[in-house]
């Protein structure tokens, strides 16, 4: 699978991450080494083989609905770079 | 007294043969000597510290009990939170992250009387295999400063190594405490999935993560495990078993287990000095009586590949929160929100972060999850099934920690693929969810660094692991090889 | 609309659970609070937390399934939904993709006395996102996280839904569902139960569907009525004109009746779903499934029949009281304080569920009176303190302030006037004062009677006993 510079601009984007374009050829090409050796899997058959998402064989981990303490404002929102009225601002959200 | 384990350090604490303020004002002052030139920590928590040490002290003068780790200086790696304390994970992302809780490990090595010094430096995000990507500073490895420590958490194996921290924790995602632990010369060790608790380890991939510790010796890593593992109700996919005191299994006797070795797997790559320690090692094994036997991993191979896909794909989606809005750093000029969004993470993340959050957006992007993600996965199971064949012959599984010795900065930075490789050895053990330790036996003829082994188990068998690594830490010497600084 | 097109229509209805804490978390899942108050590390996404799932949160969406006969999964996980949002902390949704707690249900609906199966495609549990406000002064966007990973429920419909009415009948009947199992407060104006609507049209005897478009954030079946009315005329409009449906997203603004195509989220459609593995798969056995069975109470059918058996309540009453299950708890209350089903039943479908209509009242729940009040309020009809014209202000009264019916009567003197003597003054004053009335009623006009009694209703303040008013008047009449 060959990686072109499009992708790599439109996976930029998803990932909310800008390149120049000296960057993105850079990125493609490491992008493009890293898939082509990523597609030495494709020697395995791997028919009928079930995908480990857990290591462990759990399930049904659950919590109680029992109320904690909730935590101080402040403290919360301690790093965030720009507040008011006791919340996060952000530049406008458009919809 | 820096020199001393924890466990001497500890009994002499105990014993009031030393008080607990005199031994965090050694290990502070050893680090004032040492530290310029390693450069292993990033913050350090002295006036805590030194608060604890007095608390800790009244209460051994008042005959109570402070705990396994009692008065003892342990670091800890920059993505494991403290509340109130700066955690960074080495980006200039968190650079002033100040956390507002604290991670569960970090509750239990208090709880055991620990006290904590600093934050080791560390791979940006934990991704990479020197500490070069960290957005501070380079950490140089104790046993020559032009080299790598080894990473992620080389500066957790760093202060170890060049005894400004009498034990550290790290975190292991690809071999990132057993490599660098192995660059060092220390004992590191990644316990199975699930033992030691994540909430408050900043995620790189939460499927392979893990927290583990670096001691100086094998005793010393069942104290540390005793102190960190245990079932964690805010952590889904921390275990529910009977946890066993860790310490017992030190001397238990070899002789007739069986040693696996992979030894069609351990062709790809290795270094004929670092062949040749191992081997070294694999002799002292058979002198003690335990059976060496050749197994087969025939899809180990294919756990880098598997390795780069899931964990990257993780990490994007782990990664996605750093956007700017509610912590870390903010761009100063943008256009609009979507805008914030990109130069903030553009500007706050490095170039290997960015290289595998592009790598894991792209594996999981729309038309690429089965032929990426959900092939990786099936892989994964192939490379469980191998281990739990081998398992059924052999007790522990030995292979080299890494191919080569630690190299030296600049080295392998050109082709990202390359410094990949070093995690060839490792990184299985992570697809798997293994525990497995990486232990000093020896160093290269030509470069004269350390070479470490790695001795794997199967699920929740640490004790096993414990047991041989002890008995050859009993039977050599290269454990108590200390760097010239 | 014209008749040579059809309407497809499919339903995506989010339901907050009712739980005591969020999804992941310990927090309260308490309505309002002041910003941000209502929030921990976890629900705010910092870095390092972990989430553990709320065991009520798999409860109550299995009852959901069960109650809309689905087939409950055995196995069932969570996954990742990737997506920037300002309202979503961790910058993913966590979600279910391909394996849902529930699938291939219905609800039974009912418009116009033609019974209908409306399809589930499947039902899923998720978090909520937090509330984005606008601030005036700077022209920002805050952010306020307290509804941050509040469980919700979404259930998928299958595009079976023809028009307005048939979206309302299953949204009552959803509704209804959900508060029956008392797992969503269904308040809609809050949001707690809001829904998307994918719609689109095609020539009548067309077997491909058309192209849909996605009118987000319903909250109230006015606003669905309408979207689903103004968007069907935008599609055939557009179509007849020669004009492309394109695939979109919309918003609805309900005080200006029109929808507008929303300024898409960039790149919305890569959500690089992959499994959670921060959370255990999720595996129910049989047992459980029964268990939860064995919990689901009376719902609105088995309710009706005993509506019509216990009180005698004609088919029609017991379906519309116990339509809203809080409906029918107030019915049983005020029941059992005046033992008047009839009545009671009068009222609620007359004019409390007017005067719910006409407000901003979400249901019921709402009304600042209680049941027993509108018991009391009865009695006092029945007893004949007040005439049934007073009881109309009294009632007005209640729903305006929430006072007793009892100190409403008293406070504003209200009583009825049954002494004869009384009203017989009033009766022989009013006769004397329209000698016209008398005369015609002389002549046969029984209708000038109805005049005399509204002047005596007048002149008493509307207190009079109308029985007696009445009695009275043609006694005087008849002597004359």
């Amino acid at each position: 699978m060959k990686v072109s510079e499009e992708e790599v601009k439109h996976i930029a984007g998803l990932a909310r991450l800008k390149f120049t374009d000296e960057e993105i050829t850079k990125y493609t090409k490491d992008l493009a080494g890293i898939v082509e050796f990523a597609e030495q899997l494709n020697e395995i058959d791997v028919t009928d083989i079930k995908p480990t998402a857990h290591i462990l064989n759990i399930h049904n981990v659950f919590r109680k609905d029992e109320i904690g303490k909730s935590y101080d404002r402040e403290k919360l929102l301690q790093n965030a770079p720009t507040k008011a009225a006791g919340c996060i601002s952000v530049p406008k959200v458009v919809e | 007294m820096y020199e001393l384990t924890l466990h001497e350090i500890r009994d002499k604490i105990k014993n009031k043969e030393v008080k607990i303020i005199d031994v965090v004002n050694d290990i502070y002052s050893r680090i004032d000597k040492v530290e310029p030139k390693i450069e292993a920590y990033v913050s350090f928590t002295k006036e805590t510290a030194i608060k604890r040490a007095n608390e800790l002290q009244e209460k051994l003068d008042n005959g109570e009990d402070i705990g396994p780790l009692g008065g003892v200086p342990i670091a800890i790696k920059d993505n494991i939170c403290i509340d109130g304390t700066k955690t960074t994970c080495s980006s200039k992302m968190l650079e002033n992250f100040v956390a507002p809780y604290n991670a569960t490990v970090i509750n239990k090595l208090v709880e055991a009387g620990a006290i904590i010094i600093g934050k080791t430096n560390m791979d940006e995000f934990a991704m990479g295999s020197s500490t070069a990507t960290s957005y501070f500073k380079n950490t140089k490895n104790p046993w020559n400063l032009e080299r790598v420590p080894g990473g992620s958490s080389g500066g957790s194996a760093a202060v170890v190594s060049s005894d400004m921290a009498y034990a550290s924790l790290g975190s292991d995602t690809g071999g990132s405490i057993r490599q660098p632990a192995s660059y060092c010369s220390v004992v590191g060790m990644k316990p199975t999935y699930g033992t030691v608790s994540r909430f408050g380890l900043i995620a790189f991939a939460s499927s392979l993560d893990q927290i583990g510790p670096f001691t100086k010796d094998v005793e010393d890593m069942a104290i540390m495990l005793n102190a960190i593992t245990g079932k964690d109700k805010m952590d889904t996919t921390s275990v529910d078993i009977e946890y066993p005191d860790y310490t017992k299994a030190l001397d238990k006797d070899i002789k007739g287990m069986t040693i696996g070795i992979p030894t069609k797997f351990l062709g790809e790559g290795l270094n004929q000095e670092v062949k040749q320690r191992f081997e070294e090692a694999i002799e002292v094994y058979k002198s003690l009586g335990a059976n060496i036997k050749e197994i087969d991993l025939d899809y180990a191979k294919y756990a880098l590949a598997t390795y780069y896909i899931i964990s990257t794909a993780e990490a994007s989606s782990n990664l996605a929160r750093f956007d700017g809005i509610k912590y870390g750093h903010r761009a100063e000029d943008f256009e609009d929100l979507i805008d914030l969004y990109k130069k903030s993470r553009t500007e706050g993340f490095g170039t290997e972060v960015k290289r595998r959050i592009m790598l894991g957006t792209y594996v999981l992007s729309s038309g690429y999850y089965d032929a990426y993600y959900k092939r990786a996965g099936q892989v994964r199971t192939l490379i469980i099934e191998d281990f739990k064949k081998a398992f059924k012959d052999v007790d522990v599984i030995a292979l080299p920690t890494a191919p080569n010795v630690s190299f030296k900065f600049g080295e392998k930075t050109e082709n990202p693929l390359e410094m990949y490789l070093e995690d060839i050895f490792t990184v299985p053990v992570n697809i798997a969810g293994l525990p497995a330790l990486s232990i000093p036996c020896g160093f290269a003829e030509t470069s004269k660094m350390p070479v470490g082994l790695q001795l794997i188990g199967n699920l929740f068998e640490e004790e096993k692991i414990l047991s041989v690594a002890h008995a050859f830490e009993k039977n050599t010497e290269h454990h108590n090889m200390k760097p010239n600084i | 609309m014209r008749e040579d097109y059809e309407v497809i229509i499919g339903l995506e209805v989010h339901a907050e659970l009712s739980t005591k804490t969020k999804i992941y978390c310990s927090c309260t899942t308490e309505f309002g609070g002041d910003p941000n108050t209502h929030c921990c590390p976890i629900c705010t996404g910092m870095p390092g937390v972990l989430p553990v799932l709320n065991e009520k949160v798999v409860e109550y969406a299995v009852k959901m399934g069960i109650a809309t006969n689905c087939e409950i999964a055995k196995f069932s996980k969570q996954d990742r939904k990737n997506y920037f949002y300002p309202d979503l902390p961790k910058a993913f949704q966590t979600s279910q993709y391909d394996l849902p707690l529930c699938e291939h249900g219905y609800v039974e609906i009912s418009v116009n006395g033609k019974n209908k199966k409306i399809g589930i495609t499947r039902i899923h549990i998720e978090e909520d996102a937090g509330k984005l406000i606008h601030d005036a002064y700077t022209g920002d966007t805050l952010v306020d996280m307290n509804r941050c990973a509040v469980p919700l429920i979404e259930i998928v419909s299958e595009p079976d839904i023809r028009n307005a009415d048939e979206a309302i009948a299953y949204m009552q009947a959803l509704k209804s569902t959900l508060e029956y199992l008392e797992i969503c407060d269904c308040k809609m104006q809050e949001g707690s139960l809001r829904c998307d609507v994918n719609l689109s049209v095609r020539k009548k005897g067309e077997t491909k569907f058309g192209t849909r478009t996605e009118t987000k954030n319903l909250n109230s079946f006015k606003a669905i009525a309408r979207s689903i009315e103004f968007e069907t005329n935008r599609q055939i409009k557009e179509l007849e004109n020669g004009g492309t449906i394109y695939q979109e997203t919309r918003r609805w603004d309900d005080d200006k009746g029109v929808g507008y195509a929303m300024r898409s989220k960039e790149d919305a459609h890569d959500y690089r779903y992959f499994p959670e593995p921060d959370l255990a798969p999720i595996i129910l056995s049989e047992e459980y499934v029964e268990k939860m069975k064995a919990e689901i109470p009376e719902m609105q059918f088995a309710r009706k029949q005993r509506y019509i058996n216990e009180y005698s309540l004609p088919e029609y009453d017991a379906d519309q009281i116990t339509s809203s299950k809080y409906m029918a708890d107030f019915f049983e209350k005020a029941e059992a304080k005046c033992k008047n089903a009839k009545i009671v039943s009068n009222w609620l479908m007359g004019d409390i569920s007017r005067k719910i209509n006409e407000s901003e009242m979400n249901d019921i729940r709402d009304v600042k009176f209680t049941a027993e009040d509108l018991g009391e309020l009865i009695i006092l009809i029945d007893k004949g303190t007040i005439s049934s014209a007073i009881a109309k202000k009294v009632f007005d009264e209640m729903f305006e302030t929430g006072k007793k019916p009892e100190d409403i009567v008293k406070e504003k003197g209200l009583v009825q006037i049954t002494d004869e003597n009384a009203i017989k003054e009033i009766v022989v004053k009013v006769i004397g004062e329209n000698p016209q009335s008398v005369a015609d009623y002389k002549a046969g006009k029984d209708k000038a009677i109805g005049f005399i009694v509204g002047q005596v209703m007048k002149a008493s303040k509307g207190k009079a006993n109308p029985g007696i008013v009445n009695k009275l008047i043609i006694e005087e009449l008849n002597d004359k």
